[in-house]
């Protein structure tokens, strides 16, 4: 009777075993899921961040320029600095760069990029 | 006229008024816009009170999909701000379901999406920075400003730096109204395109039926596309929303 059974405490262990596979293996594809977004998606996230940047800066530099009649050297600077804020959007949306803040709050950044090195390069 | 709106796919983004109303000149009207910013409102408040109502401890179907949401809402503003994050979570959450709920509304042949419109993304992402900043400076003071300056920066370099941090904060609101915008104006052109390819194709009769078999295989695939970009596109717009917040909570002191 017991020989054609399978031991029931190993059945049982077996099947937790399997159980918990299939749950790590869901958990893992939803962690990803959302996150990994089709090219499309990609594409309009990074365009955004980047044009996002410039557009700010340069309405900074008009506004300062419209301010002060510094026509149109607020608007050069604007556009530079606003350049630069892109490429450091573009950067953090990618996980190259922490976050603002997040060294201090001793957060690792998402990439392996010296979070100090940011500065340079959006320079 | 009817033609027309067959193959222009701009023309499902226009907006007409339904009760004109000017008061001193200022356009007041109720516009097909806000129509459905009503429906959809009526829509999400229905659903999930209808929903809840019974309060069943094995929930039923449409129980169970307003948990999930709750679930699905409350997790991602713990992942991403921590427990404090929590007490934002009526502003996440409504914001989440209107994305959600219009996105999906949108779908329906002959509605408006609202979404497609610039002004309407934007005025949700301005909610969501003006939360940030006012909630940062009520709970942190100046020190909220903080945030602009990195630590272990050359002196020299701070007002550089700075300034650029600040640009790349303002540009907040307009990436995450841009990235909602333009993914379903662009979603619903290309549908739009695709069906018209099918109507000018078979209008051509014999080989045109057949060839109209192509756009519409594709009008088919991009409908499941555009659920799918729906609710992503929601989902990003609570996501950016939760690590926003998070900024006003912990701005790094």
């Amino acid at each position: 009777m017991a020989a054609d059974k399978p031991d029931p405490a190993d059945d049982l262990a077996q099947r937790r075993e399997r159980l918990s596979a299939e749950l790590a293996r869901i958990e893992a594809s939803l962690q990803q899921g959302p996150r990994k977004s089709t090219g499309w998606g990609e594409a309009t996230k990074i365009a955004s961040e980047f044009v996002a940047g410039i557009v700010v800066g340069v309405a900074l530099g008009l506004l300062f320029d419209w301010w002060f009649g510094t026509s149109p050297f607020g608007l050069i600077v604007g556009l530079l600095l606003g350049f630069a804020a892109g490429t450091l959007n573009v950067l953090r949306a990618q996980g190259f760069v922490a976050e603002a803040g997040a060294k201090l709050r001793g957060e690792p950044p998402k990439g392996a990029v010296n979070p100090t090195r940011t500065d340079d390069k959006a320079d | 006229m009817e033609n027309d709106s067959v193959v222009d796919p701009i023309h499902q983004f226009q907006i007409h008024e339904l009760i004109s109303w000017h008061p001193n000149g200022v356009n007041l009207s109720f516009t097909n816009s806000s129509l459905f910013m009503l429906v959809t409102v009526l829509v999400a408040s229905l659903f999930l009170i209808l929903s809840t109502s019974s309060r069943a401890l094995v929930p039923g179907r449409s129980q169970s999909i307003a948990e999930m949401s709750y679930e699905f809402v409350a997790n991602t503003l713990r992942d991403a701000a921590g427990h404090h994050g929590m007490q934002f979570f009526p502003l996440v959450f409504s914001l989440f379901m209107f994305v959600l709920v219009a996105n999906l509304l949108g779908m329906f042949p002959y509605f408006f999406t609202i979404t497609s419109h610039i002004i309407v993304t934007f005025a949700l992402a301005m909610v969501v920075i003006l939360t940030v900043i006012l909630a940062g400076i009520w709970k942190h003071g100046l020190k909220f400003f903080n945030l602009f300056v990195p630590h272990g920066v050359p002196m020299a370099l701070i007002p550089l730096v700075t300034a650029i941090e600040i640009i790349s904060f303002l540009s907040r609101p307009i990436s995450l109204s841009v990235r909602l915008f333009a993914n379903m104006l662009a979603g619903h052109i290309t549908l739009k395109v695709f069906a018209g390819f099918i109507v000018t194709l078979s209008a051509m009769g014999g080989i045109g039926i057949l060839g109209s078999i192509l756009p519409l295989a594709m009008a088919v695939a991009l409908t499941a596309l555009e659920f799918l970009v729906a609710f992503l596109q929601a989902y990003v717009f609570t996501v950016l929303t939760c690590m926003y917040l998070n900024d006003a909570i912990h701005p790094g002191h």
